[in-house]
This record gives C-alpha cells, sequence and structure tokens, in this order.
C-alpha cells in the first residue's frame, strides 16, 4: 500500500496531463457528435425523402464502422488525399463522427415522441417547419433525449481512450508509457482505472438527475 | 369567407370527404354535426390546411388553400384552430401560449403582444393563470386558453375541432360561455360538435354530415327541430334521447 502512495505521488502529475487530453477529447467530440447528431436527425424527419435517405445511409455507415478503424483512416490515409490531421484534431473528428450517429438516433427517437397535435398546433398559428422545430419540438425532445445523451457522455469519456491509438497522450497512453517504463503495472493502471472512475462519476450522477426529471411531468 | 367547392379527400382508400360544397359568410356561426367518422373534423383540418385534399376547391377570402403553397401561412393567421385536445405548449405558460403566434409568426413588438395576450385571458377568465403552465390546469381552463391563443392571431374566423369534447362535464358549460360570447361580438366560428344545445342556441346554420356528404343543411333551429332527412332524424333522436 505504501508503495502504491509513493507510486501515486510520482506519476500522478503525468497522468493528469493525460487527464487534460481526455478531457478536451471528450468534450471537443461530445459538441461535435451533437451538432452532427442534430443535423443528422433533422434532416430524418424533415419530410423530404432525399435528405431522410441520405440521412439514414449514413448513420448506417458510420455505425458500421469501428471507431479505431475510422480514426485510423482520418489520422493515416487522409494525409494521402491531402489532408493531414494533427493526432488531436484527427480524434476529435473520428470520435465526433462515429458517436454522431447514436446521437441522431436519440434526437430522433425524442423527436418522434413529440404529440403530433403540438405539431398541428404550432401550424395552425401559421409556424414554418423550422419554428416550430426550434420552438415547440426540440424544446421538448430535450427532456425525453437527455437520460440517454448522459450515457453516451459517459460512453465518450471511456472510448476516448482510443485517441491513444493514434498517439494522442490522453490517460490511457500516458499510463500505458509510464507502465511500460516503470513495469509497475499494477500501480499505474489501478490509477488510471480510479482516475476514469472519477471522471465518469459526476456524469453518472448528473444521468440519474436527468432521469428523475424526466420523469416528473 | 370561406368557400369549398365539391371538395372530395381520401385517406388511402377510404374517401372521407365525398363532395363538400359549403360556404361561410363573415360574422356566421355554422356548426358541424354528425356521427363520428362522418369527415366533420376532416372539413375543418382541410380549410386550414392541416390535411390536404384531393380535388375540389377551397378558399378563404378568395384565396385558395394549399397546404404545399407559401401562402398557406397567411391563411393560417386569417383562420385560427382550436382542438379537441388544446394542443397547448406545455413547456410554456397560458400568456407565452397565446403571445407565441403574435411574436413569432406576425413579428408583433413583445410589450405590445404582452398587454394583448393578457387582455386575452382576461376575456376567456382567465387573466390569474398567466404564468401557470398548462399540466396545471384544468381541461377546460386549458381549452379557453387554447381559444385565447386563436384569438391572439387576431383570426377572421376560428375553427372549432370538437372543443369540449375532451373535458369533463361539469367544465364544459364555461367553454361553451366563451365561445357564446365570442359568437356575440360578431366572430365567424366553424364548430365541429356535439352540443346540441350550443348549436341550436348560437349557430346560425347547422350542416349535418353522414358518410362524407352534407345530408342536410339549413338555419340551426329548423334542422334541429325540424329535420327533414331520415338519417338526420335518426342522429338527432340518438343523440337527444340516447336511452
Amino acid at each position: 500500500m505504501q508503495a502504491f502512495w509513493r507510486d501515486t505521488v510520482e506519476f500522478l502529475p503525468i497522468l493528469m496531463s493525460g487527464v487534460a487530453l481526455t478531457i478536451i477529447v471528450t468534450i471537443g467530440s461530445l459538441l461535435l457528435s451533437t451538432a452532427l447528431g442534430l443535423i443528422w436527425a433533422l434532416m430524418r424527419v424533415s419530410g423530404i425523402g432525399v435528405l431522410t435517405g441520405f440521412s439514414a445511409g449514413l448513420i448506417n455507415v458510420i455505425r458500421g464502422i469501428p471507431i479505431i478503424v475510422l480514426l485510423f483512416y482520418l489520422y493515416f490515409v487522409m494525409p494521402e488525399f491531402g489532408v493531414t490531421l494533427s493526432a488531436l484534431q484527427a480524434a476529435i473528428l473520428g470520435l465526433g463522427i462515429a458517436y454522431s450517429a447514436y446521437q441522431a438516433e436519440n434526437f430522433r427517437a425524442g423527436i418522434e415522441a413529440i404529440d403530433k397535435g403540438q405539431i398541428e398546433a404550432a401550424q395552425a398559428i401559421g409556424m414554418s417547419w423550422w419554428q416550430t422545430m426550434r420552438r415547440v419540438v426540440l424544446p421538448q425532445a430535450v427532456k425525453i433525449v437527455l437520460p440517454p445523451y448522459g450515457n453516451v457522455m459517459i460512453m465518450m469519456l471511456k472510448d476516448s481512450s482510443q485517441a491513444s491509438t493514434i498517439t494522442v497522450a490522453e490517460l490511457a497512453l500516458q499510463g500505458k508509457l509510464i507502465a511500460s517504463s516503470t513495469f509497475k503495472n499494477t500501480s499505474v493502471f489501478t490509477l488510471v482505472a480510479l482516475m476514469y472512475l472519477t471522471m465518469s462519476i459526476p456524469l453518472i450522477l448528473l444521468v440519474r438527475h436527468f432521469e428523475k426529471r424526466a420523469g416528473q411531468k | 369567407m370561406i368557400e369549398l367547392s365539391n371538395v372530395h379527400k381520401s385517406f388511402g382508400k377510404v374517401e372521407v370527404l365525398k363532395g363538400i360544397t359549403a360556404s361561410v359568410e363573415k360574422g356566421e356561426v355554422v356548426c358541424i354535426i354528425g356521427p363520428s367518422g362522418s369527415g366533420k373534423s376532416t372539413i375543418l383540418r382541410c380549410i386550414n390546411g392541416l390535411e390536404s385534399y384531393d380535388s375540389g376547391d377551397i378558399s378563404v377570402e378568395g384565396a385558395r388553400v394549399d397546404r404545399n403553397a407559401p401562402s398557406i401561412v397567411s391563411i393560417r393567421t386569417q383562420v385560427s384552430m382550436v382542438f379537441q385536445r388544446f394542443n397547448l405548449f406545455p413547456h410554456r405558460t397560458a400568456l407565452e401560449n397565446v403571445i407565441e403566434g403574435p411574436v413569432y409568426v406576425k413579428k408583433e413588438p413583445h410589450a405590445e403582444a404582452l398587454e394583448r395576450g393578457r387582455a386575452l385571458l382576461a376575456r376567456v377568465g382567465l387573466a390569474e393563470k398567466a404564468d401557470v403552465r398548462p399540466p396545471q390546469l384544468s381541461g377546460g381552463q386549458q381549452q379557453r386558453v387554447a381559444i385565447a391563443r386563436a384569438l391572439a392571431m387576431q383570426p377572421k374566423a376560428i375553427l372549432f375541432d370538437e372543443p369540449t369534447s375532451a373535458l369533463d362535464p361539469e367544465l364544459v358549460g364555461d367553454v361553451l360561455s366563451v365561445m357564446r360570447k365570442l359568437a356575440d361580438d360578431g366572430m365567424t366560428m366553424v364548430v365541429v360538435t356535439h352540443e346540441m344545445a350550443f348549436a341550436k342556441d348560437v349557430a346560425d346554420r347547422v350542416l349535418f354530415i353522414d358518410g362524407g356528404v352534407i345530408v342536410e343543411q339549413g338555419p340551426a333551429k329548423s334542422v334541429l327541430n325540424q329535420p327533414q332527412h331520415a338519417r338526420t332524424q335518426d342522429f338527432l333522436r340518438r343523440v337527444l334521447h340516447p336511452l
């Protein structure tokens, strides 16, 4: 135990620099996936055949490709087409795109759960499709969407570790680097696990709060 | 001001409107009665473009109703709709529900809309409920807010789609008396209803619809008191004397 505390004091500063990158990757890809997911979802419910079809196809393609392959593609293949991204950019873009498919399906479910009478009432006072979405449907859908959205946040936090495969020195990669140079696998990976858990707990509590609020009318 | 001429409408293979021709004059109160599924609500929904129609013509003050044309927005601001299930926006207060259309569709100044919104809530007897959200209101109160929301658009006519059918019986009176006041003030109204007493008292004209056609129409008192057609007689007997 004493050895563990000693290791903690020694490795924590290095691991904390990894935490910073983990948080940057998570927040960046969360924002990107939310924006893209909302666009895919709105296209899907637009009632315009081309947009609906495009969005449905895109979501299936994204869902069918493993995150790690998407990351490899962005980081190793895109330069061959003249698009060179930094590891961090590729990580945020890759995770953002990968998760946009799940966000889109979640948002669509929320939008479609809104009573049709709400949309008719909005139309009956002359609102356009976009006004109906922005003023009537989306504000009500948020409540329905938030609990699963919180779960996506937790999953993204953990999946940000996949960025290590394209050399982003986030928490998991920092841990692996320390472990392979000190051979203190137990201390290092216990610490890494505890740090992920520590970051997850506020999100887990947030999800519980969202669920309680969604339960109330 | 509202003209329907030979309007046909099908849902899939079921033809619900089989050639409806009717007109509503300015200031007139027209009640549409008839059995469930006869197409009454569909007529209203076609008039403000919530449904499309397959053939025939509907016009409001000379403007053709086409739900896919940009002109539908201006028609909808002239012809408001009150729904059976109120359809108030639950995430906004009563007052916010009322000013939503004026502020965001008609682009009225916020302060002006607020002032008029409060006056309208007072007019339907709900001045003190302005800051309450719909789920905290009774059905009758919600429907009166919905009427205020319709009035806020300063429409030339209001369509009522069974406005009291979802209400507890003791709350029906409040809503009907608000509607009667509107009629007295000269509002053009088309009301789909099962409230025969209201139709008899308030309506200028009654249309009896069955099977997608207008079976009988005329002044309210004569259709309701001396129906000529056997189907009208049968319907009224069942509604007025269910036992």
